[in-house]
C-alpha cells in the first residue's frame, strides 16, 4: 500500500487476497475461498487494474506534499490503532469464550448453500437487487458524458 | 491446526494497514484498494469467529460483505471515471465537487 506506483499495490493486493483465500480453506470454508478467488481476485482486481490503466497518467503524487506532517502522524496513529485492536482481542470478551464445539461438517459448500437459500433467502434476494442497482447506477454514471 | 488468535491477529494487522493506507495516500484508487483490504480483514475475522462458534452463518455474512464490496467498488470506480473526465486529474484533496 505504500508503493508509489498503484499498479504494484494492486498486484500485492492480489497476492494478499489469494493468501486470505488459502486461510479460508484452512478454516474449512471452501465456498468462501472459491468466492474470494472468483469475486475478489477475478472481478474486482480486473476492475482495479483496468481503472488504473485508464486513469493514471504516468507519474502521480509528485511535487511538494501539502500534508507532510499529517502523513508522518499517520504511522504512529496506525500503530496505536493496532495496539488497541490487539487489546480488545485479548480482553475477556474474546478469550473467555467457551471451548469450540466440534465443527460438525459446518462450512462445507452444502451447508453454506442450504443456509443461503433457506434461512437467508431474503437477504440473498436483497443483495441481488443491490447488484442490479449498482449495475444501473454505473451505466448511468458512465454514459452521461458521452451524449 | 492454526489457532484462531493468529487469524484475528492477521485480521487486525490487515485492517491497520488498510486504515494507514486510507490516511496516507492521496490517490483515490489506492484508497479504494485500502478499503477493500479493510473489508477483507473484517471478513477474515468473521470467518475465524464463525469457525470457533462452529456454524456456517458467518460465512454467509462474509459472502454478503463480499457482494456489497463488489457493488461499492463498481460504483466508486464509475464515479472516479466520471470525475476524471471532468477534471483530468485525480487527487482527493481537490475533490469538493460532490459537496452541495
Amino acid at each position: 500500500m505504500l508503493r508509489r506506483n498503484p499498479i504494484h499495490g494492486a498486484l500485492f493486493l492480489v497476492v494478499n487476497l489469494g493468501s486470505v483465500a488459502v486461510l479460508y480453506l484452512l478454516l474449512g470454508a471452501e465456498f468462501l475461498a472459491l468466492a474470494q478467488v472468483i469475486i475478489y481476485a477475478g472481478a474486482i482486481m480486473v476492475l482495479f487494474v483496468f481503472a488504473i490503466m485508464v486513469l493514471i497518467p504516468g507519474k502521480e503524487e509528485t511535487g511538494p506534499d501539502p500534508l507532510r506532517s499529517q502523513r508522518l502522524l499517520a504511522l504512529p496513529l496506525g500503530a496505536l490503532l493496532l495496539f488497541e485492536i490487539g487489546l480488545i482481542l485479548h480482553s475477556r470478551v474474546f478469550t473467555a469464550a467457551p471451548a469450540p464445539p466440534p465443527p460438525t461438517g459446518a462450512g462445507g459448500i452444502e451447508s453454506v448453500g442450504r443456509l443461503l437459500l433457506r434461512d437467508y433467502l431474503f437477504p440473498f434476494e436483497v443483495t441481488s437487487v443491490l447488484l442490479l442497482a449498482a449495475l444501473v447506477g454505473v451505466l448511468a454514471l458512465a454514459k452521461r458524458r458521452v451524449g | 491446526m492454526v489457532p484462531e488468535s493468529y487469524y484475528t491477529a492477521l485480521s487486525a494487522i490487515l485492517f491497520t494497514i488498510g486504515v494507514v493506507g486510507v490516511l496516507v495516500r492521496r490517490n483515490p484508487l489506492v484508497i479504494f484498494m485500502s478499503i477493500e483490504l479493510m473489508l477483507n480483514a473484517a471478513n477474515l475475522a468473521l470467518v475465524a469467529f464463525g469457525h470457533r462458534a462452529g456454524t456456517a452463518d458467518a460465512q454467509v455474512l462474509a459472502f454478503f460483505v463480499m457482494t456489497v464490496a463488489a457493488a461499492e467498488v463498481a460504483v466508486g470506480l464509475a464515479i472516479l471515471v466520471a470525475i476524471f473526465r471532468l477534471r483530468r486529474r485525480l487527487s482527493v484533496d481537490e475533490l469538493s465537487i460532490m459537496r452541495w
